[in-house]
């Protein structure tokens, strides 16, 4: 892609762009050169009279450190967060696909009104209804269990919606092939749709994964035991705890946001492929 | 059936909860799910009335007219930016987009302990300093309101980057002839082929990004929970919530009158929203 104009900009015009892009791009890295900064330090230096730009001597004492204290069961928080957020991520991709297949390829009269069941629940954003869900998932004694954290968010609207869009846009002539051969509703979306659609699911894979990781107001709502906490819960729990040092709040920090910067810079241009797809179109 | 364990699912989490909720919030209900003396409206008379809630729809209000056409100009921006540039584009563009890995817990972290922290060694108030200015109390006092700077730069910084990618999709999209067309109509390149043309064929995006803004300040509830828990001010409805279900009075009467208050509000101004800016014309038919 050229830029609109760009052919005939002059080299004045390209280095106020470039200047421009630059200073953003500093201001947007700055916070995670804060973190990587503090992680690696003593608290001496983080909270220190005079500014240091890097430690004085690489602090990685701060991992072993974050990972034996005894206050906040950072590790085990680690092993949650990564065990809900697969779980969250295969039961929402096999849930919402069936349901989004279903709504928007096989005929059935209230096929409607379901679908517009499903576009009510958009309307009302998931987290006003934590009161109602809390009630419901302590009455079934979900509390602080894996179950409680996992299978009330399985049952996104907005993913099944996607999906229905997605599939309604997939080339039917495939399917019909494949019906002809014999093939039922079902086989033909798991032998002949789910193949063909993998950048599709994996797109709607990782955001989902990214949304389950990042979650913050259900697991703290349910995570009610140490033991049940997710990273993020685990790192809150730094804000209202005194006695925490700040080189382990950053350490933890930094190691909660590691992997997803890493499965974005990875994955970068076919991520944002995938957003911008899955996103909105005009 | 392909739709029903996602309908079961749905019902049982989702349509339960809620009728569940409305049910409870005609009851006194402190502490338990069972609820003991049917009270009629007065939850809603009691939530309605009561200072704190009504002063976090305001709170919500003003985050909301704030951080929505802010996140805007600056993801579409952005987006220009990006745009333009001919080498090192994927470079910028990963750059912007890589905050929004990060997640509000421990954005709010970073801002409080170490940018805007009220002590001299936060960056803030570290280059504030060098310029010969008094340090600043970000969040320690309402007034003046400094706390509304670091709430906003959060959020700035970490949703920027994801509306800028629908920008960027959206204006790969325009045409090029109708530049074409307006340099040869006379219309001067910047600002007016901006306003023009970019503009306008941008709207279908604009509106989608400003909803999906809308429903994101909304949902606010990480870092200002993270960044205010301890003070009475800033507080939007969820935390207000939060704290009226799940805080010290486990009240799940008024919380349940309260959330229902806040889902008629928002499918109110969802829908008024729609028909002001013609948002899902033309959805739900197929």
């Amino acid at each position: 892609m050229t830029a609109p104009n760009g052919r005939r900009r002059g080299v004045a015009g390209n280095a106020g762009l470039y200047t421009a892009a630059g200073v953003c791009a500093v201001l947007f890295l700055i916070p995670f050169y804060l973190i990587v900064r503090n992680a690696l330090a003593t608290d001496a230096e983080i909270t220190g009279e005079e500014w240091r730009f890097f430690p004085a001597e690489i602090q990685w004492g701060n991992i072993t450190e974050l990972f034996t204290d005894p206050t906040v069961p950072f590790g085990r928080s680690l092993v949650n967060s990564a065990v809900i957020g697969v779980l969250h991520t295969l039961g929402t991709l096999l849930v919402c696909s069936l349901a989004g297949y279903g709504l928007a390829r096989i005929p059935y009269k209230h096929a409607n009104k379901v679908f517009s069941l499903v576009l009510l629940t958009l309307m009302v954003p998931a987290a006003v209804t934590f009161v109602p869900s809390f009630v419901l998932v302590s009455s079934l004694g979900w509390v602080s269990s894996l179950r409680g954290l996992i299978i009330p968010g399985l049952f996104s609207g907005f993913t099944c919606f996607l999906f229905r869009q997605y599939f309604l846009g997939f080339p039917k002539e495939l399917e019909e092939a494949a019906r002809v051969d014999g093939l039922g509703y079902f086989g033909a979306y798991w032998r002949v749709v789910v193949p063909n659609s993998l950048n599709f699911f994996a797109a709607i894979a990782v955001i989902t994964f990214v949304s389950g990781w990042n979650a913050f107001l259900w697991p703290l709502v349910i995570g009610q035991d140490q033991e049940a906490w997710t990273v993020q819960v685990a790192l809150s729990s730094y804000m209202t705890n005194q006695t925490v040092n700040f080189h382990l709040i950053f350490m933890a920090t930094a190691i909660s946001i590691l992997p997803l910067v890493l499965v974005f810079v990875f994955l970068q241009r076919w991520l944002v492929q995938g957003v911008a797809q899955t996103g909105i179109k005009g | 059936m392909f739709t029903g364990p996602f309908l079961a699912g749905l019902i049982v989490f989702v349509y339960i909860p809620i009728g569940w909720s409305a049910w409870l919030s005609f009851f006194e209900a402190r502490s338990t799910v069972t609820p003991t003396e049917f009270v009629g409206f007065a939850n809603y008379v009691d939530m309605l009335t009561d200072g704190d809630f009504m002063t976090s729809l305001g709170t919500f209000t003003v985050f909301a007219a704030i951080v929505v056409p802010v996140t805007w100009a600056v993801s579409l921006g952005l987006a220009l930016l990006v745009h333009r540039l001919r080498f090192m584009k994927a470079f910028f563009r990963s750059v912007f987009f890589l905050p929004t890995a990060v997640s509000f817990v421990a954005a709010s972290l970073i801002w409080k302990m170490s940018i805007f922290s009220g002590v001299r060694f936060g960056l803030a108030n570290t280059v504030l300093n060098l310029f010969g200015v008094d340090s600043v109390a970000w969040l320690a006092s309402p007034d003046p309101p400094w706390y509304w700077l670091v709430i906003v730069t959060v959020r700035l910084w970490l949703q920027s980057g994801f509306y800028m990618i629908l920008f960027l999709a959206a204006l790969q999209n325009i045409p090029a002839e109708l530049y074409e067309a307006a340099a040869i109509d006379g219309a001067k390149r910047g600002w007016q082929t901006f306003r023009y043309i970019t503009l306008p064929q941008l709207r279908a995006t604009s509106t989608a990004v400003i909803l999906l803004l809308l429903i994101a300040a909304y949902q606010a509830f990480d870092e200002f929970y993270n960044l205010l828990a301890k003070t009475t001010w800033g507080r939007p409805p969820l935390v207000e919530l939060y704290q009226t279900a799940l805080g010290e009075n486990q009240d799940y009467g008024r919380g349940s009158a309260g959330a229902l208050i806040l889902t008629a509000l928002i499918c109110a101004v969802t829908l008024l929203q729609g028909r002001l800016l013609g948002f899902g014309r033309g959805e739900g038919e197929r």
